[in-house]
């Protein structure tokens, strides 16, 4: 297979302990938990690594920084937030010749202190939004309703995303929310929280930190991992998020050209993808991403997700570890989660109840509607 | 929804933005206007977003449109925001678009396509927000 990064491979991924809080813990101690679990995951030592790429949005971490923490050894930093970017940015360095050995860590604590509002990373403070009470769910519910309108999109079909992520999320002892099963009709019971989103439509707040590590193919065949192979990705970057009307008709379909690009790279067409670790803030964004994917036609989607197609014995599994609706949403740490959870998807280290049989290929993204900016990468096992 | 009583955050205009907030304080509703393809800007941008010229000039709005879109809130951004409390997306009569609250409609009458028109509120002495209100019931 011809990709952008042929001789690249991750080969680490841990992520911390999540929780609604973790009050003993502080961001410069998670993302070294972080680092040191995605080292050992890999079978790495700190002197093996010679580029780094870490960002934290509380503490403000900067890669140099945390070179330093590395003892000042000479490195490759990046400079990309921690998510699919900062995959591509490190798989591009390597494949590049750039770095060898690539860390991406990042971690979010202490964030949301203030529960009387919502928290604070949802509402940037802007002079012709904040003034009428907008914030995320506001700004993605604006899209969710357009879409409503002009495609007859249902309820039901709402619910049913929710429920579908909520129960993989249910199933993983490493979610916030284990334990925790949510039928469609309890989606449709709870409380409203920015028409047409009620509480369960929406993603939850968490703490946590993620790392990754990327090296080159011919270091990963000494190792003792399944090296899992980024095919492509691409980025779709429409303006600032949150300061300017979400138009349905101007950034409807964000994501679609990062996810064409992607397939073009990885030569790969929808059938070959096995499975999507798609961000799932709300309910309805799930539904736009496979329409603006072409996973179906546009204003199809909300009869896609029907009939237990996108749970995890469907036939096109999403979000399979829980997402930001179940498993973690510890503000950026997120962006990272979606390609690393797709790596452990796609090594069958999941338990058994969201483990996928034999999966090859897998998407991740970043970034929807309501936020202007969608990106979207493939990864994928090489098969014996 | 009733205009806010408690103190909201209000906006802090920019030497980019103040033409936009002056108009409002006067009763105008201002948007950008490209000189040299007439396409309309909004939010104020230093440039046109069609054919990048920094030629722009303020015009004046009718202050008429339809709703684009809305969502009713009932959880709020912050807690002096009364709920529940509408947001809508307004299409102006010029074609452009801009974020507002939607005044005097109950959650389960606010409709998309409904016509609409700015209703000015002072806020403060400096800011005057551009709130709506469904054309039939000034």
């Amino acid at each position: 297979m011809k990709t952008p990064y042929p001789d690249v491979a991750i080969v680490g991924a841990y992520n911390t302990v999540q929780a609604k809080q973790l009050p003993q813990w502080t961001e410069p101690s998670l993302v070294l938990d972080a680092i040191r679990g995605a080292l050992a995951d890999a079978g790495l030592t700190p002197d093996d690594v010679d580029g780094v790429n870490v960002s934290t949005w509380v503490s403000q971490l900067s890669s140099r920084t945390v070179a330093q923490w590395f003892g000042g050894r000479p490195a490759w930093t990046g400079t990309s937030h921690p998510g699919i970017e900062a995959v591509l940015e490190a798989a591009a360095a390597i494949q590049s010749g750039q770095a060898e050995t690539v860390v991406i860590a990042t971690a979010q604590c202490g964030a949301y202190t203030e529960r009387e509002s919502t928290v604070v990373w949802t509402r940037p403070e802007n002079e012709f939004v904040e003034c009428w009470g907008l914030y995320t769910a506001a700004e993605f519910a604006l899209m969710a309703q357009r879409h409503m309108h002009l495609y007859g999109t249902k309820r039901e079909a709402l619910s049913e995303v929710a429920s579908a992520i909520r129960m993989n999320g249910a199933k993983n002892p490493e979610a916030v929310h284990f334990g925790r099963e949510v039928s469609p009709r309890e989606v449709e019971a709870s409380r409203m929280v920015a028409d047409p989103f009620r509480l369960l439509d929406c993603c939850i707040t968490s703490e946590g930190g993620a790392a990754m590590v990327l090296t080159t193919k011919q270091r990963a065949k000494d190792l003792d991992v399944t090296p899992i192979q980024v095919l492509g990705g691409a980025l779709d970057r429409q303006g600032m998020s949150y300061v300017t009307a979400p138009l349905w008709h101007r950034y409807g379909w964000v994501g679609r050209r990062a996810f064409e690009l992607t397939c073009q790279q990885a030569g790969i067409t929808h059938k070959d993808i096995d499975f999507a670790e798609l961000y799932d803030p709300f309910s309805f964004e799930i539904i736009r991403q496979l329409e603006a994917f072409g996973f179906c036609k546009e204003g199809e989607g909300g009869d896609f997700v029907m009939d237990g197609r996108i749970r995890i014995d469907g036939e096109f599994p999403v979000a399979t570890n829980g997402g930001i609706m179940s498993y973690s949403h510890a503000g950026v740490v997120q962006l990272l989660q979606k390609p690393l959870n797709a790596v452990l998807q796609l090594q069958g280290r999941l338990v058994p109840e969201l483990t996928l049989h034999e999966p090859r290929i897998a998407i991740a993204t970043n970034g929807g509607s309501g936020a202007l900016f969608c990106d979207v990468m493939a990864l994928g096992k090489e098969v014996a | 929804m009733k205009v806010p009583t408690g103190k909201i955050p209000l906006p802090r205009p920019t030497a980019l933005s103040r033409p936009h907030w002056d108009g409002c304080r006067e009763g105008t509703l201002r948007v950008q206007r490209c000189r040299d393809c007439q396409t309309l800007v909004f939010i104020p941008q230093p440039c046109c977003g069609n054919c990048l010229s920094e030629r722009l000039e303020w015009v004046d709005s009718s202050g008429r449109g339809t709703i684009y879109s809305y969502t009713t809130v009932y959880r709020p951004q912050q807690p002096v925001f009364e709920t529940p409390y509408t947001v809508v997306i307004v299409e102006l009569e010029e074609g452009w678009h801009m974020l507002s609250n939607l005044l005097g409609v109950a959650p389960d009458d606010v409709r998309i396509g409904a016509e609409v028109e700015v209703d000015f509120h002072a806020m403060s002495d400096e800011i005057t927000l551009p709130y709506f209100k469904l054309r039939s019931a000034s």
